[in-house]
């Protein structure tokens, strides 16, 4: 790619890209913005950008009303619970795939992935019948495994790709080496799908803790993360713009401040491998 | 000790029998080369040996124990991939230090057989770098290292060569043949390239469709080729093979006749052609020559500079007694 670019391309090209990450951007800053706004001031025509009261009356307000600690934990306890569990299921369903396929491996593959391409609300039924029947109606467990399940064929396919770009060769040295199947796995075969693995943990977290449907359906009061927290203040009666933005801003705060601290490993991540 | 006997052992892959039950003794100390075109099985019957494939039937013994169901680790086997198969994250030390490491060698020891193998490959140096910093050369000279500490009863190469350009080619194919000397360990060694084979083995199986061929020395099948599909593959350039009534002339249904073999005259030879392509490499000259009748092409090997260009007529006369017979099968006939 020894491509000259001169400095006017590099300048329209940057411009636009960062154009396009404000436009993109836009909406989590007006949210942003809108929670340290007054209720009157949020919805004033013409909208005010920055030349307002600025106030914390709104944190105030919501984290009076609600129970933050409890969500936060919920979300947190939830995404995480999700993420290990599906690793657990999803790295030696990902080996085996990569490394002694058989024949029916790509269609596995496909079905599993084809699972995600269903409408959530097509099962929303079945299982909500047997959350009932399980008791696990509201309860942080039952998220946790369903979401863990909603997610499994992202986490299977992002491994089984990072691992195919481990060259077999290398496994079968370790093995003439004298390795046997756990020191392979431990000396070898993980220390080089680090990165897969971290971005793959990475963007199921994110993906968890952003999941709305399954939680507001199956979620009360005792196991609702954070998206249901949201969803509280987001009423058809009433103006609670800034309220519900300041509940947005304290539910995104944390997977914001985790994202931009992970930014290449996600980044490789959302490539699902294809970037070397 | 490192004798390698296979006994009727084949391989199949679902329905298709890559490799029909096959007989071969790789005696102690020998350096075997396993040649063929690409396809034939030669690596297929490289990774049994290893252990790597799981055999269909038959049974292996290395050094007179059966290893047929012996764990690839336990087979007292080291080999050396194509792709190098260094692990990327472990420095040139831990890559040569690995199997040791493995095998729960102390560390005095795994020490000591390090810096031997390291000063025997030119690695003294680079013994703290990665092997994503090497060159392909010396990362295969890691590959090497890491076979060589191992101490193994047989070193397994897996056309070990053909990721390096032709030049380095060259040297790391003389100093395979110098380790072998050194170490008088047994060697099997896959390629597809046959001047490889012939240069560095004591014997070379030519394997077709996992068939074996023949076995002999690299001479034994220049000279005495036993079918007509050993006599194409060994032997640079190829042996041109004649069919029709000159092969008839010698009661058989081909016959073969090496480059080198036929002398070239401006006047007064047997055959008669047209020079297509001259190549003059100054030692030898090569004539690729049309409209003989014989064949489509024949080729010609001169020693040192002969003057023939595209489009000359040129006389060629085999010598009498380099001619091959086949007979309708392929088979050599004597």
């Amino acid at each position: 790619m020894a491509r000259s670019v001169t400095t006017q391309r590099k300048i329209i090209n940057t411009a636009a890209a960062w154009s396009i990450g404000f436009l993109i951007f836009f909406p989590i800053l007006w949210t942003i913005l809108t929670s340290f706004k007054t209720e009157a001031t949020a919805i004033a025509d013409p909208p005010v950008f920055l030349a307002f009261d600025w106030t914390l009356e709104n944190y105030e307000v919501v984290l009076e009303r609600s129970n933050y600690a409890r969500f936060l934990w919920n979300s947190i306890f939830i995404a995480g619970g999700s993420t290990l569990l599906g690793l657990i299921v999803a790295i030696p369903a990902a080996w085996s795939m990569a490394f002694v396929p058989s024949r029916r491996t790509k269609d596995i593959l496909l079905w599993m992935l084809s699972t995600k391409m269903l409408p959530a609300v097509g099962v929303l039924y079945p299982i909500y019948l047997m959350f009932i029947k399980l008791g696990l109606l509201d309860n942080r467990i039952g998220l946790t495994i369903v979401i863990m399940l909603i997610n499994l064929p992202i986490i299977v396919w992002m491994l089984y790709t990072y691992f195919r770009e481990i060259p077999g060769e290398i496994l079968e040295a370790a093995r003439m080496d004298g390795a046997t199947l756990k020191s392979e796995i431990l000396y070898v075969l993980t220390p080089m799908a680090v990165p897969g693995i971290a971005s793959t943990l990475l963007l199921n977290f994110i993906l968890a803790w952003n999941e709305a449907f399954w939680t507001l359906n199956l979620t009360a009061a005792k196991a609702a993360p954070l998206t249901a927290f949201i969803a509280s203040y987001s009423s058809p009666e009433g103006l609670f713009y800034a309220k519900l933005s300041a509940a947005s801003t304290m539910a995104i705060a944390p997977i914001l401040i985790l994202g931009w601290f992970s930014q290449k490993q996600l980044v490789r991540g959302l490539t699902f491998g294809a970037v070397k | 000790m490192g004798q390698i006997i296979l006994e009727k052992v084949s391989k199949t892959f679902g329905d298709v029998e890559v490799i029909p039950p096959l007989d071969l003794t790789i005696e102690d100390g020998e350096f075997t080369v396993f040649v063929g075109p690409s396809g034939c099985g030669k690596s297929t019957l490289l990774r049994l040996i290893a252990g790597l494939e799981d055999m269909s039937s038959g049974t292996l013994k290395i050094d007179g124990e059966d290893a047929t169901h012996v764990p690839p680790a336990k087979r007292g086997l080291a080999m050396v991939f194509q792709s190098y198969a260094l692990y990327p994250h472990m420095s040139v030390r831990k890559n040569i230090a690995f199997p040791m490491r493995m095998a729960g060698v102390d560390k005095a020891e795994q020490d000591r057989r390090i810096e031997q193998a390291a000063a025997a490959l030119n690695l003294t140096d680079y013994l703290e770098r990665r092997p994503g910093q090497l060159s392909g050369g010396q990362r295969q000279r890691v590959a090497i290292g890491r076979a060589i500490v191992r101490e193994p009863e047989a070193f397994l190469f897996d056309e070990p060569l053909s990721n390096l350009d032709a030049a380095l080619r060259v040297g790391m194919r003389l100093e395979i043949s110098e380790l072998h000397k050194r170490l008088e360990t047994t060697m099997i060694y896959v390629t597809h390239d046959q001047v490889e084979a012939m240069t560095m083995a004591d014997k070379i199986v030519v394997l077709r469709a996992g068939h074996i061929e023949q076995v002999g020395s690299p001479l034994e099948l220049y000279h005495k080729p036993r079918n007509s599909f050993v006599a194409g593959f060994i032997g640079s350039p190829k042996m041109n093979l004649i069919e029709g009534p000159e092969a008839a002339k010698h009661n058989a249904h081909s016959i073969g006749i090496r480059p080198e073999h036929i002398d070239v005259t401006d006047s007064g030879g047997q055959w008669q052609g047209r020079v297509a392509v001259a190549e003059h490499l100054g030692s030898d000259t090569f004539f690729h020559i049309h409209d003989t009748g014989l064949a489509e092409t024949i080729t010609v090997r001169a020693t040192g500079e002969v003057g023939f260009r595209h489009g000359d007529t040129i006389h060629l006369t085999p010598r009498q007694d380099q001619i091959h017979r086949f007979d309708a099968s392929g088979l050599r006939v004597e």
